[in-house]
């Protein structure tokens, strides 16, 4: 089953001075799998989503990204990995086709590739027409599907997710969602951070941080079972009080 | 290097977007060209004077018009005394004061030294020696003209005839002296600012963090950030040179491609300096306050408006990394003297240095990591 393993973090710490924003984690993330990385504002998640996909090292411990260990090979993990930043860090005063291309070009994509790329990911979100429109006139909800399908384009084994789905309107979340599990198909590893427990249910694992530790991790069916509750919400509530 | 013609496309792409840039680029660099170098001059004109003739002679009206007749002085009439003079001194109706004795040409006739005595509005103190200077060379040539009318056969004349001949700008034309330097100040200004804001941009919006996460080296990305602007400052010094030639009529003596290879060089290092600012600042803000700061002083201690000779010994040693006193040193060299390499190959090394050493403390800075 090893082989099966995009994402293996063991003993993971991560300090700022004294703080210990990420304390002990340990947890690995199946091929394919759409992994939940929940956890109350504060909990280090992002932390720890900035150690796997290489924007910060770990303190200690060790972790293992689509083969590649995030302390040595910062760089080749980059390019088998995808990230979408909580915050829009697309380029809004570029056009959706000049973004598309900027992202394809930098990932080593061929012009023949990004152009054919492009022409099937804006045909899947039924944007076609708007190809040439800038970034900043188009809606939040598009913007976002558009932040994912760049962090897709070069395929990579593993997309991170930090909370894509903020101020999203729920058509669009779940259109959203329709795009992750059709990517997930395809074989690719999504790690994803929200704080809307409906999504934590499309998830077939989730964990759920507090403190810089991981508290609970399981299916979510199996989580609300163990905590003798009916939704994930409660289930997030019971982890968040027993902390407080 | 596919992916920094990437990079290059995205840059230009939003440079040329965005509206309020191309204004920045190049029609203020013209305004700042033809307005500073008109009024950026050391040349005192239009010294005001006041007369006290305690003498009315042939003799003392004769030196008041030689001061009237010349082009530096407004004659703003006679005092009768020398308070009253001092008065409209206080007032700032005049700069300086000329009082003739009373026996003035009596004593000139009778071979005794006769006294006249120069008052000068001190307050700007390189004008005002400026303005003495001017008094006191009237007042010599008067003199010398005395000797030569009075003894026109005895040829005492003066023993040392110094006849001073200006080389390279022989109207001693400040404008001409002002303008390669300016020139070189306006792509400083226009080549650091924009690196710098353009980099921490993408800090404030947040872009800079996907960017992060893709495999782009960091030589690439800076590569990217610093070609545009590398090109549109020598675009700029191109315009530059064109105002310098039809409006000013001031030609390039020396050879064009080596002003622009130095010029390359220079960017580099001026660029690099204005992104290494961006690498250590979060905000626009931040980097907008630094790269004044550096500025300011590199263009008060560069000799564009005093002579670097003339600063103490600690200042001109702080020179040696302003990379500003460099290249206005080289400009001026080739633009007026026409200068070659070999002229200047120690300064044009120090550039290089410096522009390989900025660039690689840039690029080191330059952190893909948060």
């Amino acid at each position: 089953m090893e082989e099966n393993n995009i994402i293996v973090v063991e003993g993971l710490y991560k300090k700022f001075g004294s703080f210990v924003a990420n304390d002990n984690l340990n947890f690995t993330v199946r091929k394919g799998e759409i992994f939940g990385f929940l956890g109350a504002n504060g909990a280090g998640k992002t932390t720890a989503i900035k150690i796997l996909s290489g924007l910060s090292k770990p303190t200690s411990g060790k972790v293992i990204v689509a083969g590649c260990n995030v302390k040595h090979e910062a760089n080749k993990l980059k390019k088998n990995i995808g990230y979408m930043s909580q915050r829009f860090s697309l380029y809004d005063d570029m056009t959706v086709k000049e973004n598309f291309r900027f992202y394809g070009g930098i990932y080593g994509l061929s012009a023949k590739e990004i152009k054919l790329k492009t022409d099937h990911l804006l045909r899947k979100l039924d944007m076609v027409e708007n190809k040439d429109v800038l970034l900043k006139k188009l809606p939040l909800g598009w913007k976002q599907k558009l932040a994912f399908s760049v962090a897709v384009m070069h395929d990579p084994a593993v997309v991170f997710l930090d909370e894509p789905t903020g101020g999203v309107d729920p058509i669009t979340r779940r259109q959203f969602w329709e795009m992750i599990y059709e990517k997930s198909l395809e074989g690719t590893t999504i790690f994803v951070t929200t704080h809307y427990m409906d999504e934590a249910e499309y998830c077939e694992r989730v964990s759920i941080m507090a403190e810089g530790k991981i508290e609970a991790l399981d299916t979510p069916a199996n989580l609300k079972k163990q905590f003798k509750v009916e939704t994930m919400d409660d289930v997030f509530v019971k982890i968040a009080r027993k902390e407080s | 290097m596919r992916i920094i013609l990437y990079i290059l496309q995205k840059e230009f792409i939003q440079v040329f977007r965005d509206k309020t840039m191309l204004p920045i680029i190049f029609v203020i660099p013209i305004f700042q060209l033809l307005i500073l170098s008109y009024t950026a001059t050391f040349e005192i004109k239009n010294v005001n004077l006041a007369v006290v003739d305690h003498d009315k002679s042939v003799m003392s009206s004769k030196i008041i018009s030689k001061f009237s007749g010349s082009a530096f002085f407004n004659f703003k009439g006679n005092a009768t005394t020398y308070d009253e003079a001092v008065l409209s001194l206080k007032r700032s109706e005049i700069d300086q004061i000329l009082v003739i004795e009373q026996n003035f040409e009596k004593n000139l006739r009778s071979g005794q030294s006769p006294h006249i005595q120069i008052a000068t509005n001190a307050i700007n103190g390189s004008a005002a020696s400026l303005m003495s200077a001017y008094a006191s060379s009237i007042i010599a040539d008067f003199n010398r003209e005395i000797i030569v009318d009075e003894n026109p056969t005895a040829n005492v004349g003066l023993p040392i005839n110094a006849q001073p001949t200006f080389w390279y700008n022989p109207e001693l034309n400040y404008i001409t002296y002002m303008v390669p330097g300016i020139l070189v100040l306006l792509v400083t200004v226009i080549g650091m600012f924009l690196s710098g804001m353009n980099l921490v941009k993408e800090k404030e919006m947040g872009t800079i963090e996907q960017i992060n996460v893709t495999p782009i080296k960091k030589y690439q990305f800076i590569t990217g950030k610093l070609v545009p602007f590398w090109i549109i400052a020598n675009v700029d010094l191109a315009i530059g040179l064109l105002i310098a030639y039809f409006v000013f009529s001031i030609p390039v003596v020396g050879s064009l491609p080596l002003l622009f290879g130095v010029s390359s060089v220079y960017l580099v290092a001026v660029l690099s300096l204005g992104l290494l600012v961006s690498t250590m600042t979060n905000t626009m803000q931040q980097s907008m306050f630094i790269s004044w700061f550096l500025l300011v002083i590199f263009i008060m201690m560069s000799g564009l408006f005093t002579p670097v000779e003339s600063m103490p010994q600690w200042a001109q040693n702080i020179n040696y990394i302003n990379p500003v006193a460099y290249f206005i040193k080289i400009n001026r060299m080739i633009m007026l003297k026409g200068s070659g390499f070999a002229d200047f190959h120690k300064e044009f090394y120090m550039l290089l240095v410096y522009a390989v050493s900025v660039l690689s403390f840039a690029i080191m800075r330059y952190r893909k990591r948060v």
